[in-house]
């Protein structure tokens, strides 16, 4: 391994920038990962240009057409109602990655913010912070998730809000433990004898240490959060049809098991391929960042 | 510094307590400011306002929500968790016939999960880098990326298809003529009864689901137990072992997985709740019919003391998995009875 690290860059005065990319570009799994990803974004964003049939997602009936099997016509087969499921699937995929940004750009912040507060501070805030923290954590989400949903309304927003009053803890809890270790260190206590204020303290010297933990953490979590949502609508409880929903699919084709079982395994396909490309991702960064679990 | 193990587990217990109290009062406030009239949802739209404030006094529901809270607490200590309205009868009474399928099933993933994953580990940490690694590696990243849903569709269809006669659905087969037993586990039931016949079909039905519920857990423990087998390989003792010469294998079962077990165990505890929550995928798909479905109905049905029960329930399962947790790790760990526990 020592010899390895000769080779990489470092010593011949390259760039920060040049370095991060030179140590991704040599892990498999972050290059597929992102690769992946990129692959579903584009297919997210031009899914009006990309699809043969966008006006399938909407209430479009055609009797002649259900329940056929993939051909080079339709490439995931029809469903009940004739519709093209690979339309169908690339529009399911932004409902996935809206819930994406939706709860991680809510939870991460706040979940960041409450763990560096805990772990600087200490005392009552840290009490007060990672007690709320271990009782949320004590609940199981997707429970908690149907239950909030459901008292609410079903819908895409309400799931969204449910997951996210849940999510921050997670990040909360990853945080300040780093912050709470960071918090010690000598450069910290300089800071504060140089009559750093606290807001300087936190987002100035231990948010920037912070960094590669949360985009890890984020990266693994976007899997999870499209898992929950996916899971969330396959027990009905996800967006209102006709609206394409890669759960929600799953759920209408299971009624036509086994005859029929590419209505299932098709969008279950594409849940599986984000998901994945997160989780290529995550790992890989983490093998770059050298961060711990 | 030195804490008695028993204070260590008491005050772990306090702790639990105090998360108990704090989950039944979010879930309550939560059940209570719903939009609608839990009264008027069970007595249905031909109802008069009279019958429906009747029954809103009769539920306390008039009562301000603090009273309301102390009133539900108490009785739910002496085992009255009320009325469900769906199934009209005490919610205590359903959740007595519902929860043992859920932790027969539970139970069977979960020692299935370990069964695999450890094993998993300590092979992709001995073989690193190498195909077995890579192959186990897969194994694991498909255990965390697949949805379960998938997984447990996956399942039938392949079963249906090349398992003619298997069970692709339910406890048990209807046709063996069993009514059920003492304990509600028809494994255990089954054992009491001597009917053996019994016992089979029910672990022929329990496999598939049991397999399906364990797979994010064995591919989440997988990869726990290979890194920190990997970590703990360069420890000094280890190395001090490995310089008097002992055999490989001793080092690694005796020595290295003790030492590494701990992590995934920790993991086991924190995960035991989206364990749960996978439960209610698999038990829909599988049409298991246990606690699980229980709560998917409750909450569409909007069954309020139902949902409540089944949150502190679940709430419950988590706390005693992490107590269970605790105690191994106790156990295999002598270094953590003398800190703090945690």
């Amino acid at each position: 391994m020592a010899d390895m690290k000769m080779l990489e860059p470092t010593d011949r005065g390259l760039s920060a920038g040049y370095m991060m990319w030179y140590r991704f570009s040599r892990n498999p799994a972050a290059v597929i990962g992102s690769l992946i990803l990129l692959s579903v974004l584009i297919l997210a964003v031009f899914a009006p240009w990309l699809t043969p049939y966008p006006k399938h997602i909407g209430a479009v009936v055609d009797f002649r057409a259900r329940h056929m099997p993939p051909d080079l016509e339709h490439w995931f087969g029809t469903d009940k109602a004739g519709r093209d499921i690979f339309s169908r699937t690339i529009f399911g995929l932004r409902v996935s990655l809206l819930l994406v940004i939706g709860v991680l750009g809510i939870s991460v912040p706040v979940g960041t913010v409450l763990g560096l507060i805990a772990g600087y501070f200490g005392g009552w805030t840290e009490k007060l912070i990672s007690g709320l923290t271990n009782v949320m954590l004590a609940m199981p989400p997707l429970v908690m998730a149907l239950a909030v949903s459901n008292l609410l309304e079903p819908t895409l927003t309400n799931a969204m809000i449910a997951i996210t009053l849940l999510w921050w803890t997670w990040h909360a809890r990853l945080i300040y433990s780093v912050s709470k270790s960071i918090a010690s260190e000598d450069y910290i206590e300089a800071a504060r004898l140089a009559g750093a204020g606290p807001l300087h303290i936190l987002f100035r010297e231990i948010l920037p240490n912070c960094v590669s933990v949360i985009s890890v953490k984020t990266t693994l979590d976007a899997a999870f959060v499209i898992l929950f949502g996916a899971t969330l609508s396959f027990l009905g409880f996800g967006v209102k049809p006709p609206t394409p929903d890669l759960g929600s699919m799953v759920a209408d084709g299971r009624q036509f098991m086994p005859d029929f079982w590419w209505e299932v395994l098709c969008p279950g396909a594409a849940v599986l391929y984000v998901t994945l490309g997160f989780n290529l991702l995550g790992d890989g960064l983490r093998d770059m960042f050298d961060v711990e679990s | 510094m030195q804490q008695h193990p028993l204070i260590a587990i008491l005050n772990r217990l306090g702790t639990f307590a105090l998360v108990m109290i704090a989950l039944s009062i979010m879930i309550f406030v939560l059940a209570r400011v719903v939009p609608g009239d839990p009264a008027r949802m069970a007595l249905g739209p031909a109802a008069t306002q009279e019958q429906v404030d009747a029954l809103r006094g009769q539920m306390g529901l008039d009562k301000p929500l603090a009273v309301q809270y102390l009133d539900y607490i108490g009785k739910a200590l002496h085992g009255d968790l009320g009325f469900s309205l769906v199934s009209q009868r005490p919610v205590t009474t359903d959740l007595a016939q519902t929860v043992p399928a859920t932790v027969e099933l539970v139970l069977v993933s979960v020692i299935f999960m370990f069964l695999v994953a450890i094993p998993l580990g300590v092979i992709t940490a001995h073989y690193r880098d190498r195909p077995l690694d890579h192959i186990g590696r897969i194994l694991s990243l498909t255990g965390v990326t697949i949805p379960s849903f998938l997984f447990a569709i996956t399942l039938q269809l392949l079963a249906a298809r090349f398992l003619s006669g298997w069970p692709i659905i339910g406890r048990l087969d209807h046709s063996l003529g069993w009514h059920g037993g003492p304990t509600g586990f028809i494994l255990i039931d089954g054992m009491l009864a001597g009917r053996f016949d019994v016992v089979l079909d029910a672990l022929k039905h329990l496999a598939l689901p049991a397999f399906a519920l364990s797979m994010a857990g064995i591919g989440q423990i997988t990869r726990i137990t290979r890194s920190s087998m990997i970590e703990n390989q360069r420890k000094d003792h280890v190395l001090t072992l490995q310089s008097f010469g002992l055999p490989e294998r001793v080092i690694i079962f005796r020595y290295l997985l003790k030492l590494s077990s701990i992590a995934p165990l920790t993991i086991m505890g924190l995960e035991f709740a989206s364990l749960i929550g996978n439960a209610f995928v698999i038990e829909m798909v599988f049409a298991w019919g246990g606690f699980a479905s229980y709560g998917l109905n409750a909450i569409l049905q909007k069954d309020l003391n139902a949902v409540t029960a089944v949150v502190l329930v679940a709430g419950l399962f988590f706390i005693v998995a992490n107590l269970i947790v605790d105690v191994l790790i106790s156990i295999i760990d002598p270094r953590l009875r003398r800190k703090e526990a945690r």
